[in-house]
């Protein structure tokens, strides 16, 4: 790997060494692609929407008091029965003003998809980092807990961890981190496994270079480019795998719902033609998780060492 | 190397025990399976009667050790739902599940592959963008969702394909086969491209990841620099390389997508194990629920068994540690 | 853009149904929406199951669409003493491998009825009454109970006769391979695959009306959409339980047409009566989320504000879409025991308001309504519309639904304070009183489902009395006067009656039933054709 980094080194201009500090050299990186450069900005707006959400939405659509069932499964741009609202997006089957629904399911949906990606990585890159570094038992331990979690359904682990706690966008995150955290494992030991073989390991090794030193600084930061792939598909995995829980009943309470269980909801209407009440939150899910990925995307060549020019 | 397999064998024991325990335990927490399965209007004796009928009135620690004594014969009991032995109803739907995930992985790699190896050779092309903008949907969107819209546009507005279900089948070997029929062919492709829509996305990125990592190692520099090929370049050097994470990770989808058929099988009515997993678990059918689980975690440790094998023999750099 | 695509959809499945072969036509495919479990006729007391047995099997006692007794294998019934019924047995009846059917026959059933091994729900309780049969000749048979039994005919129509040579050491596993599903119905069974789909083939020998299609694919499709969708695409000639939210599509779609009736399912709110009017309920607090101190359940006024609370038919119309009629006791009129008079309680949010002040709380209180997600038509959507109705009175709802698997034990355990439930009856008013409605008792076997625990020393003798009460017109009336008090009382809130829907492709028409049961021979090709 070091002949790798050494050979991008001496194209470098010495003057602009100067000025290149290495967080300035990735975000002038980043910024090369002009869609990741859009999707950092969608990710941006959206964020700022949900956090903003309780300013901005037109209605509370978690508050029964204010929904009306007179108003549901209303075409979007329709009038409240008392005139109050217009509701541009159209009403789902509880009165529910969509545009709201959508600015407060993003919250959970997001909150659900980073949050459960994040820790669910960082639980599993820890523990499949330790097992392919320390190797033997540990390793095996580890793996063979990895094979437990794999081979269990995710939606029954679901279904037992809010039949467990009840519903509640918490418990969502925890059981989508127990279906999760796996995979990152799996896969951060199976680099691990062919770079900690290479000769800059080895040469780490013989310069007696302390452990977490190795582990950190230098295994781990190989092992990014596949984590990153999988962390940013993860994310829409989970945001997927909510609205699927939801589908099949298990997700997040029915009174707080997030995209995926708006769209689970509107799907009943879509053979009756009232597609807005699952196509909007659709539209949303779709951007956010396209926003993700093109980020996501760019971080990951950014990032790569190997890729470094 | 039998050490090797001899000892994965007994950690595989391990773990279907550990499985099993906590499927008994978990199980037991979510709800009593009698009071879902009972009639309404049964009375308190009925209920007593069926509770002890079913065995649930011991404790659950004697109803597990119940249960051990019969697993370790082959008895994994029998479904409280169809009273037929819980091993027996699982093989039964096996096939039309294993034929479902193989014929959706399959698909995963003839198109995720190509695709992916285009994206990554070319990346800057109008088609690789689009490639990736559509390996995007693949994953965002809820299987539910597009598993409906594949039945609105296919089946219903088009007419082309039918809506649900499994098509006809040919005997072999004692097991049903559909995808041998015209008629099974046709049922089979749209629950198959729904369970693959994932998978195609996962392959074209994996691959496409890969490629452009690996055109700019050194070996591969130094294969164009002799003068090899493009063609011999891209399909042995690089392939070669490549391979490996798609490997591993559509060998570790094959488990996911067996397990993870449920959503698939239920909206296009397919008769697979995934179906009855939903089922049984919607009605608590622990017998079904718990020989489920341990099929599926002995298919998931072959399975991660065979992908550690190959890894081997794909990068000699992995040894299997025998000590 | 979206028109034209409607109008190829339009188009598409016009000509697949005019294009229909003369030789598809003699089978017909019929898609359910809940699986069937068993074909052994007394392993699963389950409507699906029920439905199934009644097309390979026949009862003594038949129902017709409206769950009115008809003859069956007996051609009529009679209390003969107070304590014996006597049934006269159909002649010349022969089960589908030609053996004859005869009192023996019935004898048998009724003994095989406690002892089929594993059942999770028996059909033992229809054999209990009857402490000896008496077979007065081949043709004639008599139950002999230990008090007099006015519920055997009822009883009747839910056991399917088997027969005693071939069924003698049948077991449930014999019935699902399709060896031993015998019986003297109108369907023969070709081929079971379990959970997937039955082929049932007709029976020319049938004693009763011939069914009008050779063969039958009965096909389980448990996903709502999926069963919609493989109607419009003609892969499916009848569905059941037409799913709510597509109702307005297949009103318009001249392709299709729907069955409709009436149902006998209540879908009503439990309250909790178990905790003392001093007690905590579990799920109730003040406004601030401290407890109470009292339950507000435990006083009529504030039971009967929170049903007056609820626009029934603002959720009949809205939420069910028409599917639904709002109601305020078990059955529907023109039922047997229906109480005249009884009707849905009237919306009326201000004398809630001014009932929950004068109960003492004019700020109303906090509570969680329950209920399941996976069990009644919109179950999850109804509560939260009635989250809503009680909020906008000052009791601030938490709407919380749950799978059916989890929901059922807990309600049985008592640990909700209000719950959505539903409660399929018998046409008979003693059916909800007995099990819902009277003080829960383990030595007289009642109160099974009533997870409220309500009590009432009145109900219940007004029941004792109904039981042995042999006068139809007699009985009637102490059924009336017993629901009535439990209605006073606001018991439970009933919410509605579901109304049962199939849908067919043109060229069939379909006999809707009130007991929810799919079966291939109310099925025939329409007339128009």
């Amino acid at each position: 790997m070091s002949a790798v980094v050494g050979q991008g080194a001496p194209i470098e201009d010495p003057a602009k060494v100067k000025v290149e500090t290495p967080f300035r050299r990735f975000c002038s990186e980043f910024a090369e692609s002009k869609l990741a450069l859009g999707g950092l900005i969608v990710i941006s707006i959206i964020i700022v929407v949900a956090i903003l959400a309780p300013f901005i939405s037109p209605q509370d659509p978690y508050d029964l008091a204010v929904l009306d069932i007179m108003d549901g499964r209303l075409e979007p741009g329709a009038q409240s029965g008392d005139g109050a609202i217009t509701y541009w997006l159209g009403t789902d089957d509880q009165g529910r003003d969509m545009l709201s629904g959508i600015m407060y399911g993003l919250r959970i949906s997001l909150t659900v998809g980073a949050g459960s990606a994040f820790i669910a990585c960082m639980v599993g890159a820890s523990l499949g980092l330790a097992a392919a570094y320390a190797g033997g038992k540990t390793d095996s331990i580890i793996m063979r807990i990895v094979d437990l979690q794999l081979s269990f359904p995710s939606i029954l682990v679901a279904l037992m961890i809010l039949a467990f706690l009840g519903k509640s966008v918490t418990n969502v995150v925890i059981a989508i981190v127990v279906v999760e955290w796996a995979y990152y494992a799996r896969t951060v030991r199976g680099t691990a496994l062919v770079e900690r073989r290479r000769e800059y390991i080895e040469a780490a090794e013989c310069l007696a270079l302390p452990r977490y030193r190795i582990l950190f600084r230098h295994l781990l930061p190989n092992c990014l480019p596949p984590l990153i792939v999988i962390g940013t598909m993860q994310v829409a995995r989970a945001i997927a795998l909510e609205a699927t829980l939801s589908f099949l009943g298990l997700g997040v309470p029915i009174t707080e719902p997030s995209l995926g269980l708006l769209i689970a909801n509107g799907y009943e209407y879509m053979l009756s033609g009232k597609y807005w009440i699952s196509f909007y939150p659709g539209i949303a899910l779709l951007v956010t998780i396209v926003a993700i990925n093109l980020v996501g995307d760019q971080l990951r060549d950014v990032l790569n060492p190997r890729l470094q020019k | 190397m039998s050490v090797y397999l001899l000892r994965r064998l007994i950690q595989a024991a391990g773990v279907v025990l550990a499985m099993s325990i906590i499927v008994f335990v978990g199980v037991f927490a979510i709800g009593d399976p009698v009071e879902i399965l009972i009639s309404p209007d049964a009375d308190q004796m009925e209920r007593e009667r069926a509770i002890a009928a079913l065995g649930l009135d011991l404790p659950l620690w004697q109803q597990y050790l119940i249960f051990l004594g019969k697993a370790v014969q082959g008895d994994l009991g029998r479904s409280f739902v169809f009273n037929e032995p819980a091993l027996e109803l699982i093989l039964q739907r096996m096939p039309a599940t294993l034929e479902l995930a193989f014929a959706a992985t399959f698909g995963a790699i003839l198109i995720g592959l190509p695709l992916g190896l285009y994206a990554g050779l070319k990346p800057n092309s109008l088609a690789s963008k689009g490639i990736m903008a559509g390996s995007i949907l693949g994953f965002s969107l809820p299987t539910f969702w597009v598993g409906l819209m594949l039945i609105m546009v296919f089946a219903v507005q088009l007419g082309w394909l039918p809506s649900t279900g499994r098509g006809e089948t040919v005997e072999i070997l004692g097991t049903r086969w559909s995808f041998l029929t015209w008629d099974g062919l046709t049922h089979l492709a749209m629950p198959a491209l729904n369970l693959a829509l994932f998978k195609i996305s996962l392959v074209i990125r994996l691959t496409r990841a890969g490629v452009r990592e690996t055109m700019l190692m050194d070996y591969v520099k130094f294969a164009r620099a002799k003068g090899l090929s493009p063609f011999r370049v891209t399909f042995v050097h690089v392939f070669k390389n490549i391979l490996i994470p798609v490997v591993t990770v559509t060998g570790l989808e094959f488990g996911s997508t067996i397990a993870f058929s449920v959503v698939t099988e239920s909206i296009f009515a397919w008769p697979g194990m995934g179906k009855l997993i939903i089922d049984s678990i919607n009605v608590l059918d622990r017998p079904v629920i718990v020989a489920y689980l341990m099929i599926v975690v002995l298919m998931f440790i072959t399975i991660n068994l065979v992908v550690d094998l190959m890894y081997s023999v794909l990068d000699p750099r992995v040894r299997l540690d025998s000590k | 853009m979206r028109n034209s695509i409607r109008k190829t959809a339009m188009a598409a499945v016009s000509v697949m149904a005019v294009g229909l072969p003369a030789a598809q036509a003699q089978t017909l495919n019929m898609g359910v929406g809940s699986p069937v479990t068993s074909l052994d006729p007394h392993y699963h007391q389950l409507s699906p199951n029920n439905a199934v047995s009644d097309m390979i099997f026949d009862k003594l006692v038949g129902t017709d669409s409206a769950a009115r007794n008809i003859p069956g294998l007996a051609t009529e019934w009679r209390a003969v003493a107070p304590t014996v019924w006597e049934f006269k047995l159909r002649p010349n009846v022969t089960f589908h491998n030609g053996n004859a059917f005869t009192a023996e026959d019935v004898v048998f059933t009724i003994q095989r009825l406690p002892n089929v091994p594993n059942s999770p729900s028996s059909y033992a309780a229809y054999a209990r009454p009857i402490v000896r049969m008496e077979i007065v000749d081949p043709l004639t048979i008599r139950f002999h109970t230990r008090e007099p039994y006015p519920l055997m005919p009822l009883d009747m129509t839910n056991v399917r006769i088997l027969d005693s040579e071939t069924h003698a050491n049948a077991a449930t596993e014999d019935f699902n391979s399709g060896r031993a599903a015998i019986g003297t119905g109108p369907w023969r069974v070709v081929n079971h695959r379990n959970g997937d789909r039955i082929e049932f083939a007709r029976n020319d020998n049938y004693w009763g009306d011939k069914p009008a299609f050779e063969r039958v694919n009965y096909r389980m499709v448990t996903n709502d959409a999926t069963r919609t969708a493989s109607l419009l695409s003609g892969d499916l000639d009848v569905i059941d339980q037409v799913p709510t939210s597509d109702l307005t599509r297949l009103r318009r779609d001249p392709n299709i047409s729907l069955a409709e009736t009436v149902g006998l399912r209540l879908v009503f709110l439990g309250l909790d009566h178990l905790r003392a009017p001093d007690e905590n309920s579990p799920q109730i607090t003040d406004n601030e989320g401290r407890p109470l101190g009292r339950n507000p359940l435990r006083d009529v006024r504030v039971r009967r504000a929170l049903s007056i609370a609820i626009d029934r038919k603002a959720i009949a119309e809205r939420v069910m879409e028409g599917a639904a009629t709002p109601s305020g006791q078990f059955l529907p009129p023109g039922t047997y025991s229906h109480v005249p008079g009884l009707e849905a309680p009237e919306y009326d949010a201000d004398a809630a308001r001014r009932l929950l002040a004068e109960a003492g709380y004019p700020n109303g209180f906090r509570i969680t309504l329950s209920g399941p997600n996976d069990r009644y038509i919109n179950d999850s959507r109804i509560i939260q519309a009635v989250g809503q109705m009680w909020t906008r009175i000052g009791v601030r709802t938490a709407v919380e639904a749950q799978t059916w698997s989890t929901f059922v034990g807990r309600a049985g355990r008592q640990e909700f304070s209000s719950f959505l439930i539903g409660w399929g009856s018998n046409p008979d008013g003693s059916h909800p009183l007995r099990n819902i409605l009277a003080t829960y008792s383990r030595e007289r076997g009642w109160g099974a489902s009533n997870r409220g625990r309500f009590s009432n020393a009145e109900v219940d003798a007004l029941l004792t009395q109904s039981l042995s009460e042999l006068d139809n017109e007699k009985r009637e009336q102490l059924l009336i006067r017993a629901q009535r008090i439990a209605a006073e009382e606001v018991a439970v809130i009933p919410l509605h009656i579901q109304t049962n829907i199939w849908a067919t492709r043109r060229g069939f028409t379909h006999q809707a039933r009130v007991d929810e049961l799919t079966r291939a021979q109310d099925t025939r090709p329409a007339a128009a054709r």
